[in-house]
């Protein structure tokens, strides 16, 4: 064999090519700092957002600021969830249920989360409870249609075979549809989960006096592009985490599905 | 033998007919098929692809709605499903993240669990993959999964037992073990069976009788009784005479197409 089979050796090299893109990027960033090509008003370099992130961590502010978002985002998709599951459920398995709920599903669902901002307000007020709702507001919608898409994706040969073998409609939806439905179901999650993550920026936009959303939007009111930095970084990390985090969960739970990887 | 089994519990298909509704018209798929199939026997029927004998058998398995004639088990007229049919596709539809037990308990339903269990565990030994009983479906090979979609049709103790191409996805050698496999299924339950193939080795192998079809519209052109006993052997005279009959059937056919397509 010609190719290197070490797989050890293969898994370093798969390490370096995960983090070698993200290297170049950030070396060529510092680099044209020190060549007086970029001010670090506008953009600073790596090294000066490097320090600030390590002094955010050490001060404790880091910590409170994250801890407060992600529970935030945490209890807004945790609803979107709940509801988004079983009124998906519902609306998968009953016609007369989708044509009375459709309308109005597609109509608010483009309605970008921000917009409700104020109406947000007035219901709920300025503390916690609007910026839940608009976290839910993001997350419900992924949740929702792809849980129907999964549900009205069985396959009609496992109806046939059902038909044929008269199982009742209770196991037939316990044991083929909502099984079936999972890997749809687990997109949703995901996808709710990442879009309830990118609304805490927009939902700390009401009156926060903590949260990782309100660290940017204060940073930026006081010309600290480099705060602002460490805010959108940080919430990409824990994006990427949460992320790894539901994909590891779906290869658990959905051993039989075999899917295609990429070469 | 033959058509001389007990009337009791015969399939009786009399001037069916079956028509589709396409957008210019409708265009028959099965005219006029008159065929009654004794107790216990086992028909194969064989056609080229679109000749109708799939959907002949989905009428018999009550997936289709709609025909005119009479298609009868026993006394009862075929209006719908009923577990007093049994069915096994060419893809075995297995449900993937179902254990092969579970699999086969799916068709049992509102019997005691006990009971169950024990149809299981019996059906599963019938068809030899006792051993598979907690194996997912992606675990298995073709012949195996196939074997399983056996087990399942069959768990209700069917009277008939409706074959729909069920070896047609599988190679060669899997494909003949998998016949004499049905073969020894069926002296041991003593169902009806029907199975509808494309492949005429495996029809006349099989078969009491060999039911041919044409197509466009798909008729009855020829019954052919099979008068060997088994096990056949597919290099015998008798046995290469009928294939040569049947053979015929198709050729001659084949010829025509051309005179209709006017």
């Amino acid at each position: 064999m010609a190719r290197e089979t070490n797989p050890r050796l293969q898994k370093i090299k798969h390490l370096l090519q995960y983090v070698s893109l993200s290297i170049v990027i950030l070396a060529v960033w510092q680099t044209l700092y020190h060549l007086g090509y970029i001010k670090p008003i506008i953009l600073p370099p790596p090294s000066k957002i490097a320090l600030t992130f390590w002094e955010l961590l050490n001060s404790g502010a880091m910590a409170k600021h994250v801890g407060i978002s992600v529970l935030r985002v945490l209890e807004g998709f945790g609803i979107a969830a709940v509801l988004g599951l079983s009124l998906g459920i519902a609306i998968g398995l009953s016609r007369t249920f989708d044509r009375l709920t459709d309308l109005i599903i597609q109509v608010i669902k483009p309605i970008p989360p921000i917009a409700w901002i104020p109406l947000a307000i007035l219901w709920f007020g300025i503390g916690e409870k609007s910026k839940v709702y608009i976290i839910f507001l993001g997350a419900f919608f992924p949740i929702i249609i792809n849980t129907i898409d999964g549900i009205r994706q069985t396959d009609h040969k496992f109806v046939e075979v059902a038909r044929i073998l008269e199982v009742p409609r209770f196991k037939f939806v316990r044991q083929v549809v909502i099984p079936g439905a999972f890997p749809a179901i687990m997109t949703g999650i995901r996808v709710g989960l990442m879009v309830a993550w990118m609304c805490v920026v927009a939902a700390e936009l009401i009156a926060a006096g903590s949260g990782i959303g309100y660290l940017i939007m204060d940073a930026r009111q006081l010309s600290q592009s480099d705060v602002v930095l460490v805010g959108m970084i940080t919430i990409g990390i824990i994006g990427k985490l949460m992320d790894s985090l539901i994909k590891r969960l779906e290869k658990r739970l959905i051993g039989w599905k075999v899917s295609y990887v990429g070469d | 033998m033959g058509t001389a089994g007990s009337l009791g519990e015969s399939l009786v298909i009399e001037q069916l007919n079956k028509t589709y509704r396409v957008s210019t018209g409708d265009v028959p798929a099965l005219q006029e098929i008159n065929l009654t199939i004794g107790e216990r026997e086992f028909v194969s029927i064989v056609g080229s692809s679109g000749c109708g004998k799939s959907t002949l058998l989905r009428i018999i398995a009550g997936l289709e709605n709609g025909y005119a004639g009479t298609v009868k088990l026993g006394d009862r007229r075929i209006a719908g499903p009923g577990l007093d049919r049994g069915m096994v596709f060419q893809e075995h539809r297995l449900i993937p993240w179902l254990t092969v037990e579970q699999n086969v308990a799916f068709g049992l339903n509102g019997r005691a669990p006990g009971e169950n269990e024990r149809l299981v565990r019996e059906h599963l030994e019938l068809v030899g993959l006792s051993s598979f009983a907690k194996a997912h479906p992606h675990q298995l090979s073709g012949g195996m999964a196939q074997r399983v979609a056996i087990a399942r049709a069959l768990v209700n103790q069917p009277k008939l037992l409706l074959l729909d191409e069920p070896f047609g996805a599988l190679d060669a050698l899997t494909k003949i073990q998998m016949q004499q496999e049905i073969l020894r299924i069926w002296e041991a339950e003593r169902t009806t069976m029907v199975l509808v193939t494309h492949d005429i080795d495996e029809a006349i192998y099989l078969g009491d009788r060999v039911v041919i079809m044409s197509s466009r519209p798909g008729t009855v052109k020829k019954i052919m009784a099979v008068d060997l006993t088994r096990p056949r052997d597919r290099s015998s005279y008798e046995f290469i005479q009928i294939r040569k009959g049947i053979y015929a059937e198709f050729f001659a056919e084949a010829e025509k197409p051309f005179a209709y397509a006017i």
